[in-house]
């Protein structure tokens, strides 16, 4: 029989996780020990009937309590302290991670790699590159959770979170859904697959592979009319979008905003939420019309055209 | 004058009247505003609440000896901890020591004759029931599957459940708890008895008072926010789900708004009760009552400011994180302050280990581990790995069971000749604390391994690796209800065949103990004055009158 008390760690980040965590049990098992010893001491020395000085003392007890307010606020600071400094590391993705996309809905995980490779409640992964996951949910919040790389984040409909993680062990590991999303939620699972960098070329190129994702998104872009309105040679004045991606972007509100993922979700799904400034609001809403995995290809397609071309000033952009 | 006279002669001595012999008809305790009895209603609609609740965790249990789900279908599953959580949390935890011990003790512990309105009193136990009984109507007919949290959109626009009936229970029973809590703050505010000023006051009081601030403060809140739920899911009014253009992180905030403030509803009366066995039990009067006293405050203020560390990972800013996990170590100090001055309190002591003690020192040791793991949980980095596992779920059952329960069964058993007027059997009230103890530990210490295993909580069937903590735990439960089971079977046993329990069995100094047990109608005959400060205890009196007993016994024969 086995009492495993760690999951494998898949990740730097893992370890560093961990070193908190036996950090944490070390200052606990002290704490229990400043608690504890005296309390059992007292408990034999003074149990009634026993022979024992019970004579009152005057204890400083403004200095006791002093102590005991001071130093546990000393080491509760260092635990906030180290925390948080392992937060910031697992929460910033470095800027050369990989992008790929993830779907959830009840109750499964739609994963889209940028090539175009898509899997169900599979996520195959290269070691050693830094990997950033774009989460959406098409209903409830969901949560993708992967215990080896020691990291989660809740999928929340309407908006895009994410997460990054950078294997550094080949394996299979696992993925759960943790946050309680209806009657199949614990059947919402799946599998991490960290393979060599070129089996995943391989992986990727074999078998079923569509267009990518930035192609697909352009199909859409077709499809859907926005080069309609889009593009320089039309008569309704739209925001060019050719790099738009990542610019900050004035509105009419006189505020700023980067044009990030969420950004492109908005003002693909609420356009009247955020006009870009020196436009009006013309465009209709495609909620209900595109769902979050064509959504993605969307976005895909406009981070893919790249940098602004010298005409277009900063400001006309959307 | 003749036959009155001839009435007291025909009639053989009769005892007193006390408080329960005040009327027996079943109108006399449902139209009764005496605060005693009203609690003691509250103790036995709770145990109604608790067994259903109860029932419900151990077919969970039953279901996760393996890892398959086998037993019940995922649908019933999730019903179950939805039964098990929202009981448990508003039907038997937040009223359990207030609405039970308070309703009884607050006002004889201040010298008064009852609440300061004795009426509403009455009146909250019945809305509180009326929402228990939706609530039970909900869960046993067709039942609700969204967790106590229900999280918006699935509880909003998904679930196909009862979801509006329950949230409509629990609507109702937070009025009772307004009720209660405004009932109390008043009636320690003004009727206290000469003498009785505020550092005067026992600790239980002080918490029962700062626990009484927040259920006023919060609980309106949760109102607000299942109602907006509800509004939605009924009229589709956008409010959480973003389809309608709502956020659905907006409704965590204003849960846990509520809920965390309430996680300090379910542990402040717990540490009021302590304080009041510690000192009693050690004969000692308790170190730093200042310090334990304002404790109490800064738990509720602080309470209030912690809400963000419940979504680290629900989509909150990144520096809102931040700002939360270092409030969440804050409140922490106070409750370690709490610990320490009773350890230190035992000091120089004379300590005896009757079943109340057995419990508070239970108390201590489960509610430290309780606490210190929640430094773990407060920690961002940490908490991103372990939020939503079974980890969560050890660290809360350590608080609200090993804390809260443990409390309450240690101020039961406290209370129980005063309220009953008879004495429960002791080693058997020892046997059981101690069974209580190791089932519980068994249960739920395996968890925390668990949960940093990556366990999700609310899992019906789970990856075989994890069966060996879960087997562990199940069986723990089943002890664990053994040791509850316990309890139930001699307390009743003892109003009948209980020894009769003399005035203040305990020799505690509280003033609850200087009337008769049980007390009459309106507790006091006479209205006691109070002229020092609590917990007058002397160990080395305690010892030498131990002294002379054993000393006549043996010169006895």
């Amino acid at each position: 029989m086995k009492f495993p008390l760690l999951p494998d760690e898949a990740s730097e980040a893992a370890r560093q996780t961990d070193y908190l965590y036996w950090a944490m049990i070390g200052i606990s098992v002290v704490t229990m020990a400043v608690v504890f010893v005296p309390l059992i001491i007292f408990l034999f020395k003074y149990r009634r009937g026993k022979k024992a000085d019970r004579s009152p003392v005057e204890l400083p007890e403004m200095k006791i309590e002093i102590t005991w307010t001071v130093i546990p606020l000393i080491i509760f600071t260092g635990l906030f302290a180290w925390g948080t400094k392992v937060y910031f590391k697992i929460e910033r993705p470095p800027p050369d991670a990989m992008e790929i996309d993830v779907v959830g809905k009840q109750w499964m995980w739609k994963i889209q790699h940028p090539e175009g490779k898509r899997e169900i409640n599979e996520l195959h992964i290269p070691l050693g590159r830094s990997i950033k996951l774009t989460l959406a949910s098409q209903d409830v919040i969901h949560s993708f959770f992967l215990p080896e790389f020691r990291i989660k984040q809740d999928v929340v409909p309407g908006r895009y979170t994410s997460l990054w993680l950078k294997a550094n062990k080949l394996g299979t590991f696992h993925l759960f859904c943790s946050e309680y999303c209806g009657t199949h939620h614990s059947a919402m699972t799946g599998r991490v697959i960290v393979m060599e960098p070129a089996a995943y070329e391989a992986w990727l190129m074999h078998g079923e592979t569509g267009p990518s994702l930035a192609q697909s998104g352009e199909r859409l872009y077709r499809e859907l009319g926005c080069s309609g309105c889009h593009e320089n040679s039309t008569i309704v004045h739209a925001p060019p979008l050719a790099g738009l991606f990542g610019r900050t972007v004035p509105l009419q509100t006189g505020q700023f905003v980067t044009a990030d993922e969420g950004y492109l979700r908005d003002s693909i799904l609420l356009p009247a939420r955020d006009i870009a400034a020196g436009y009006t609001n013309d465009m209709p809403s495609f909620q209900g019309r595109v769902n979050e995995e064509q959504l993605l290809d969307l976005i895909a397609y406009i981070k893919s055209l790249g940098a602004p071309t010298p005409n277009n000033s900063p400001t006309e952009a959307k | 004058m003749n036959a009155t006279l001839e009435t007291t002669q025909t009639v053989p001595v009769k005892e007193p009247k006390t408080y329960l012999t005040e009327g027996h008809t079943l109108k006399s305790w449902l139209l009764t505003t005496d605060h005693k009895r009203i609690g003691l209603l509250y103790l036995y609609s709770l145990l109604v609440y608790f067994t259903i609740a109860a029932i419900a965790a151990a077919l969970m249990r039953m279901e996760l000896i393996t890892p398959e789900g086998d037993l019940v279908t995922s649908e019933t599953y999730n019903k179950l901890f939805t039964i098990h959580g929202t009981l448990m949390v508003w039907f038997f935890l937040i009223p359990s020591i207030p609405a039970v011990l308070g309703n009884f003790v607050i006002p004889m512990m201040i010298g008064a004759r009852d609440v300061a309105f004795p009426k509403l009193n009455l009146l909250s136990w019945y809305i509180f029931n009326a929402g228990g009984l939706l609530a039970l109507y909900s869960v046993l007919f067709g039942g609700v599957d969204t967790g106590w949290t229900f999280y918006t959109p699935y509880s909003s626009t998904y679930a196909n459940s009862n979801v509006v009936t329950m949230a409509a229970g629990i609507f109702i029973a937070g009025f009772g708890t307004i009720l209660t809590g405004l009932n109390f703050i008043i009636t320690i505010h003004k009727m206290r008895a000469p003498g009785m000023t505020w550092f005067r006051l026992p600790l239980f009081l002080w918490s029962m008072y700062a626990t009484s601030v927040i259920m006023v403060l919060a609980t309106p809140v949760l109102a607000m926010t299942l109602a907006l739920m509800a509004i939605e899911r009924i009229w589709g009014v956008g409010v959480f789900d973003p389809k309608l253009g709502g956020d659905p992180v907006l409704f965590q905030h204003l849960f846990w708004f509520y809920s965390h403030p309430a996680v300090y509803i379910m542990i402040l009366p717990g540490m009021g009760v302590i304080s009041e066995l510690i000192t009693c039990f050690a004969r000692k009067k308790i170190f730093g009552y200042h310090f334990v006293a304002f404790a109490s405050v800064a738990i509720a203020v602080l309470g209030f400011l912690v809400w963000g560390h419940h979504m680290f990972v629900a989509g909150e800013s990144v520096y809102a994180s931040v700002v939360f996990s270092f409030l969440s170590y804050m409140v922490a100090v106070p409750s370690a302050i709490k610990v320490f001055n009773w350890t230190m309190t035992l000091y120089r002591g004379s300590i005896s280990l009757e079943t109340p003690m057995l419990y508070a020192l239970g108390f201590i040791g489960l509610f430290t581990i309780g606490g210190l793991t929640g430094l773990f949980l407060a920690a961002v980095g940490l908490d991103v790995h372990v939020t939503d596992t079974y980890f969560v779920v050890a660290h809360f059952h350590y608080i609200m069971v090993g804390g809260m329960v443990t409390a309450f069964m240690g101020g039961l058993h406290y209370w129980w000749p005063k309220m009953t007027g008879r004495m429960y059997p002791e080693k058997l009230g020892q046997l059981a604390a101690l069974i209580m103890y190791i089932g519980f530990n068994l249960t739920f210490f395996p968890q925390f391994v668990l949960g940093y295993l990556g366990m999700p909580r609310r899992y019906h069937a789970y990856a075989p690796e994890f069966q060996i903590y879960n087997v562990m735990s199940s069986a723990g439960a089943s002890i664990l209800g053994v040791g509850y089971l316990l309890p139930l079977i001699y307390f009743i046993w003892s109003l009948k065949h209980g020894k009769k329990a003399p005035a203040n069995p305990w020799k505690a100094t509280g003033l609850e103990w200087q009337t008769t047990s049980p007390p009459p109608k309106h507790n006091f005959h006479e209205t006691p004055v109070v002229t020092g400060p609590p917990y007058q205890y002397s160990p080395e009196e305690t010892e030498m009158a131990l002294h002379q007993s054993t000393n006549e016994k043996r010169a006895a024969p």
